[in-house]
């Protein structure tokens, strides 16, 4: 068995590295760079019950070590990922996890069911987008918005269910204990940080939304720390992210308690930035005899 | 099939203020790679890659040319490259230009730092093309050598007249159509001027593809953020600049 197997939530990953949602697309687009068996899992773009055209360009804009997006759940909705994304996906020997996203509870629920009848491994609700107007992070700021969701969802599937939280609150353990309490079998965190950029040659803002999510290497600090904050606050487990660009990083964020991690932005400046970041933990193992990386899960020695 | 590597700088020229040339020595990337693509390249220090076209694909020497101007600190970094140096780059991406027939006649048309891209078209074409390029003054006319030895007629306009004809480059393009409508006008350049190119060529029926800009993050599909508007089968739906463009025809681009 290698270092890197991890079982997280019920569910088998071969290593505990999952590009990010909303990241990596449907995988297809990384195919020529590696093999998508490689991966741990992917987590998919976030799928919602219609089709959604997303937001008005410019969508990004650069920061130091990261950058804003405000691309607005941008998705071709749940009917076509189950019919023409899935099936593929479901080929490629690794864990699939769909990502959904909702304008109302009712949304959220139906699309948890209709994946109920699929093989996809596992679904993570994302409660936290904030580019939509409706629905996505105003759920995901207070305790009772998301313990409702997590409850509508878990009705209607037998499917892991992780929910993912919003950093832009004010006591995210608060959120990360209403979920549980309803039933989530495990946390994923963070999403986005709500930031801006002004041009200062037009006055007008980067973003034709004017704000937008803040992620990449910028984040990770924070990202850790609220990772560290839920662990300690529930008994499900939780998966980080939010800057994580390198293995040590990702050591860093499985000692503060997360015993799975996705990789988000850093797949722009990197596109094999997942595979390398597998290669280093593989090494990380084995230089340091460590037979199983879950064992270092939660093992920060705090003051 | 997309690469992602680190490439030696064969040479780099300054070709006008602030314009620089640099050729890669790539021969996996040259070898796939087509007139249209774009490359992603690192800026040291920088978080996001800067987008630059393929202004030549030396198949013989594996070299890729690039010409681009210092719009920011990004590509001011990048414009630090020196011979010997390695550009950590990822291509070919994105989908070209249609050039499928050399015996069409076409018109080609750059403007400012759009005209990089157009040069390995007009080595397509050669004599069946008329290539417009335009640029604010002077001292900012680049690759009209390159151009002229494509056997190409090539037609400069500044927007102050001091080189070439003064005008813009639709002036031209309308002159240009009194004389022969081509089968295909293919366009690069800042949008008001493609709006305006567009529209004349619309009222001339002629067949248009546009190489569109918009800010990127993984280049190559997967986010989602480099979104155009555009209309296909009569409904409009965001396109993206580095999966489905650059190159775009005219008549599904909502320009407005
Ligand atoms: C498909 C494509 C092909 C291109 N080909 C060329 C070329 O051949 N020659 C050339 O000189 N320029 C080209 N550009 C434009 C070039 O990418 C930008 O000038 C460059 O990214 C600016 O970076 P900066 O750091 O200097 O500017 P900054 O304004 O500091 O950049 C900040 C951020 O905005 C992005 N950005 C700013 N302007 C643009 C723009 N016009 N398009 C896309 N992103 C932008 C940057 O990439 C960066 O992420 C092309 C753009 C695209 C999309
Ligand atoms: C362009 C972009 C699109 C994203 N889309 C989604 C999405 O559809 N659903 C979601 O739950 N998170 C989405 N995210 C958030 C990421 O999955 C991740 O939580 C966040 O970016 C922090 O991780 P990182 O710093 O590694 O990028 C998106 C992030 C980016 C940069
Ligand atoms: S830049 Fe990521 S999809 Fe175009």
């Amino acid at each position: 068995m290698s270092a890197l197997e991890t079982v997280f939530a019920g569910v088998r990953f071969k290593n505990p590295i999952v590009p990010a949602s909303g990241t990596f697309g449907y995988g297809k687009e990384f195919e020529d760079f590696y093999p998508l068996s490689r991966l741990g899992g992917i987590s998919v773009k976030g799928t919602t019950g219609s089709p959604r055209n997303g937001n008005l360009p410019p969508r990004i804009a650069e920061t130091p070590m990261g950058c804003l997006n405000s691309v607005g759940l941008q998705n071709p909705g749940i009917d076509h990922f189950i019919a023409h994304e899935l099936p593929y996906l479901k080929t490629k020997d690794t864990v699939i996890i769909a990502n959904i996203a909702g304008a109302d509870i009712e949304e959220y629920a139906l699309i948890a069911e209709k994946l109920d009848k699929t093989d996809v491994d596992m679904i993570e609700v994302n409660i936290s987008c904030p580019n939509v107007k409706a629905g996505g992070a105003a759920f995901g700021v207070t305790a009772d918005g998301a313990a409702a969701v997590t409850k509508a969802v878990r009705a209607r599937t037998t499917k892991p269910v992780m929910m993912k939280l919003s950093p832009n609150v004010t006591s995210i353990t608060d959120i990360a204990k209403a979920v549980e309490s309803e039933g989530a079998d495990a946390l994923s965190l963070i999403n986005t940080l709500l930031g801006m950029r002004i041009d200062i040659k037009t006055r007008r803002p980067v973003l034709h939304n004017n704000v937008g999510g803040l992620s990449g290497p910028a984040v990770f600090p924070v990202a850790l720390r609220m990772v560290w904050q839920c662990a300690n606050a529930v008994s499900i487990p939780v998966c980080g992210m939010g800057g994580v660009s390198s293995h040590e990083d990702a050591v860093e964020m499985m000692l503060a308690g997360a015993s799975l991690i996705q990789v988000g932005a850093a797949i722009f400046a990197d596109p094999l930035a997942p595979v390398k970041i597998i290669d280093g933990l593989e090494k990380y193992c084995t230089d340091n005899g460590i037979d199983s990386i879950s064992r270092i899960v939660g093992g920060v020695m705090p003051y | 099939m997309k690469y992602s590597e680190k490439c030696p700088v064969v040479c780099k020229k300054a070709i006008a203020a602030d314009i620089f040339d640099i050729r890669l020595y790539s021969p996996r990337i040259t070898a796939e790679a087509v007139c249209g693509q774009f490359v992603n390249v690192k800026a040291e220090g920088f978080f996001l890659r800067r987008p630059i076209s393929l202004c030549g694909i030396d198949r013989e020497k594996g070299e890729l040319r690039l010409v681009f101007q210092v719009r920011g600190k990004g590509t001011e970094e990048i414009s630090r490259l020196r011979e010997g140096c390695l550009a950590d780059i990822i291509g070919p991406l994105g989908k070209g230009f249609d050039l499928s027939d050399r015996n069409r006649k076409a018109v080609i048309i750059g403007g400012g730092i759009g005209v990089p891209p157009m040069v390995p078209i007009a080595e397509f074409y050669g004599r069946n093309a008329a290539v417009i390029t335009g640029f604010r003054s002077a001292g900012a006319v680049i690759l009209q050598k390159d151009l002229e030895k494509t056997g190409a007629e090539v037609i400069l306009c500044t927007d102050d007249g001091t080189a070439g004809m003064k005008g813009f480059v639709t002036n031209a393009l309308e002159k240009c159509l009194e004389k022969e409508k081509p089968d295909i006008i293919y366009a690069c350049g800042p949008m008001p001027m493609l709006r305006g190119i567009v529209k004349i060529a619309d009222e001339n029926g002629i067949r248009t593809q546009v190489s569109l800009e918009e800010r990127m993050g993984c280049g190559v599909g997967g986010c989602l953020v480099c979104a155009c508007r555009t209309v296909k089968d009569g409904r409009e739906v965001y396109s993206h600049v580095c999966k489905d463009g650059p190159v775009f025809e005219a008549e599904e681009v909502l320009f407005s």
